[in-house]
């Protein structure tokens, strides 16, 4: 579904990531794990086309996007719910989910958008019964609940996810994402996730690649990485051997 | 049945970005922590960040086995002691071993690897497997145990020699799997045959055999007479040990697992890849080791890669059987032994001299090595007794130093130095005769 081949970013002349190589299959979930400053951020600007990488290529869904315009990549069917979230916060809930769909306005007929939306209200029920509420006003966690409903309104087949747990409650991070299983299950949805907290973001992938300052050092499938002593060492803040 | 359809038959583009993308974090990580690489990097201007695609990879030197010896004991590990959990050695080309350490993580991978190799070669979760290979520092043994309890088979560790009580083993147990090197499979075949049991009445159904070259004239005999299905199988034991590469029932080249280990065909004198589907010196790169990754690890085998699909429908590349050897190290009953090691153990015995040849022969299948010596003749036995003793220690030195049994003869002073120009032949192999 999507394939990464030798990315090269830099912001001015600070390379923030080198020569990464990364794949996800449809339907895969796939966590990119890594401290603070790693690049992950990074990475997934470049693919939603937000930055422009300095060599490689992003290639979705069968095309070559590594040039492409942000919006035509969401159009495409790829889009990224951003870290913080980023939800439009003095306008409705409503209004929120509705700019999701923006890129297929005057493409899809109103019906169809009017089901996605229920679909979304059905997903989460809390976001319809706060429907008429200004986006400022909700938890963290109805915010990123918000955050991926709204990127589900552009009819994606995966999705981009910044840091989902981020600044939540642990109770509420679980549900988030137990949501992120949810989606694959009932719509198929393919998704890169990215996290700091590797533990959550682990149990519920499929297979993870370990970025360190902007390289991919280490990848496997999530038993494996949660397995290895590096990633529990660095990531997982604990050290087995010396528990004692 | 194939283990692990999603790698095993893979569509070849697929595996070429993921063989790239473990590639690219293998060498991150073999520069920031073996220091061999870390230092031949930098002396041949090399930054691993630079690679981007396979064919760059023809840019690195060589790892030989000299520069595993050099390292000897863990020079070569990726990880800190600690997270290793295995420890296997292999023989080095002049007596110190090559020590091969494992992660949890890597005795996972090389359990599943095996299990691939095992359902392959037609083993099911319903069989009884008797591996007859040695259980110690050799891979053989643990390698195919681990394997085998991936599966869910019925593993029975019959270790290696007794061959009347693996026999015994066999007819009681039920065995359906037999597992050792292809020369004692003939070995249990003939002792059979002398003993009266009928192999019809065993439950043999698969034979997986490797660690030593062997022909298909033989695979036909040991079909025939051992009434089961012959796969070959290839491991190395600095790279992993068995599960490298195995033949599928189709038998007909041995499928490599691609998706973990890199391999090139190269000219063994100049290094040069040889033409596509030519013969030459297998050089494999790991894909996914945590403890012990090698980059171009010169295997010494000679090989060449098959054209064409497999109607298995396993997509990785085929090699042909091994042919051989591009250096002159000997097998002798799976176990590797180099002249020079044989050498080096002989010169510490007092009384013996640089003149000696190991003679080799096969023995209803099995291999029987002689070494010949000249003893110096300042050393002189006064009592039959003296020399009768002087013979068991070197027997003994070599037995234990080698890993395999020898036999020790001695020789007229001068019978054995006159090969044209003056240097003696220490090989003399007659088991093809």
């Amino acid at each position: 579904m999507l394939t990464l081949t030798n990315l090269d970013i830099s912001y001015g002349r600070i390379r923030a990531v080198r020569r990464v190589s990364m794949h996800v299959d449809a339907g895969e979930i796939v966590a990119l794990i890594g401290a603070n400053g790693a690049g992950k951020t990074t990475l997934l600007s470049a693919i939603s086309g937000l930055l422009r990488p300095e060599a490689g290529q992003v290639v979705f869904d069968g095309r070559d996007v590594t040039r492409f315009a942000p919006d035509k990549i969401v159009r495409l069917g790829l889009s990224h719910v951003p870290e913080r979230r980023l939800v439009f916060k003095p306008l409705s809930v409503a209004d929120n989910l509705l700019l999701g769909s923006y890129t297929r306005h005057g493409k899809t007929p109103r019906s169809v958008l009017d089901q996605d939306l229920d679909s979304v209200y059905a997903m989460f029920p809390v976001l319809r019964e706060r429907a008429r509420q200004p986006a400022g006003t909700l938890s963290g966690g109805e915010q990123q609940m918000l955050a991926i409903g709204r990127a589900l309104m552009a009819g994606p087949k995966m999705l981009l996810l910044d840091e989902p747990g981020m600044g939540l409650a642990p109770t509420v991070c679980r549900d988030i994402f137990k949501r992120v299983l949810q989606l694959r299950e009932e719509r198929g949805l393919t998704v890169l996730l990215v996290e700091q907290n590797a533990k959550s973001a682990l149990a519920v992938a499929d297979r993870g690649y370990v970025l360190e300052t902007g390289r991919v050092i280490l990848q496997g499938q999530s038993a494996e990485l949660l397995a290895n002593r590096d990633v529990q060492r660095a990531y997982l803040g604990r050290d087995k051997s010396r528990e004692e | 049945m194939i283990w692990e359809p999603k790698y095993e038959t893979m569509e070849r583009d697929q595996l070429r970005q993921l063989q790239l993308e473990r590639l690219q974090s293998t060498l991150t990580r073999v520069a920031r922590n073996v220091p061999y690489y870390r230092k031949a990097f930098a002396e041949a201007g090399i930054d691993p960040d630079d690679f981007r695609s396979i064919s760059d990879l023809a840019r690195i030197p060589f790892t030989t086995k000299a520069v595993l010896r050099d390292a000897y004991p863990y020079g070569f590990f990726a990880v800190p002691l600690r997270e290793v959990v295995r420890l296997h050695a292999s023989s080095g080309t002049t007596g110190k071993a090559t020590v091969v350490g494992y992660t949890a993580g890597d005795m996972k991978k090389w359990a599943s690897l095996v299990a691939r190799v095992l359902v392959a070669g037609g083993v099911t979760r319903e069989d009884v497997v008797q591996i007859a290979f040695h259980f110690g520092l050799f891979t053989g043994g643990f390698g195919f145990q681990q394997g085998a309890e991936a599966l869910g088979a019925a593993l029975v560790p019959a270790s290696s020699g007794n061959t009347r009580r693996q026999i015994a083993i066999m007819q009681d147990f039920k065995t359906s799997v037999l597992v050792c090197t292809p020369g004692y499979a003939l070995h249990l075949a003939r002792v059979m045959e002398e003993m009266g049991v009928n192999a019809n009445a065993l439950n043999l159904r698969h034979g997986l055999f490797g660690a030593e070259s062997w022909s298909e004239a033989a695979r036909a005999q040991i079909e025939d007479r051992l009434k089961l299905t012959a796969t070959d199988n290839y491991g190395v034991s600095e790279v992993m040990g068995p599960g490298v590469a195995g033949e599928c029932l189709e038998r007909n080249g041995l499928h490599i697992s691609e998706d973990h280990f890199l391999v090139e065909v190269v000219d063994p004198a100049t290094g040069e890849p040889v033409a596509e589907g030519e013969e030459g010196e297998l050089v494999i790169t790991t894909l996914s080791k945590e403890a012990f990754p090698l980059i171009r690890f010169r295997t010494g085998d000679r090989t060449r890669l098959l054209p064409g699909a497999c109607p298995c429908g396993r997509t990785l590349a085929r090699m042909a059987r091994v042919s051989g050897r591009v250096d002159d190290m000997l097998i002798l009953r799976g176990v590797n032994v180099f002249p020079g090691q044989i050498e080096s153990i002989l010169l510490e015995i007092e009384g013996t001299t640089p003149q000696w040849r190991v003679v080799l022969e096969s023995e209803g299948g099995l291999d029987r090595a002689t070494v010949e010596l000249e003893v110096d003749e300042n050393f002189v036995f006064d009592r039959m007794a003296d020399q009768q003793r002087f013979l068991d220690t070197v027997k003994k030195r070599l037995t234990s130093g080698l890993g395999v049994g020898f036999e020790v003869r001695m020789t007229e002073h001068g019978s054995l130095n006159q090969e044209e120009g003056g240097k003696s032949r220490r090989v003399l192999d007659r088991r093809g005769a």
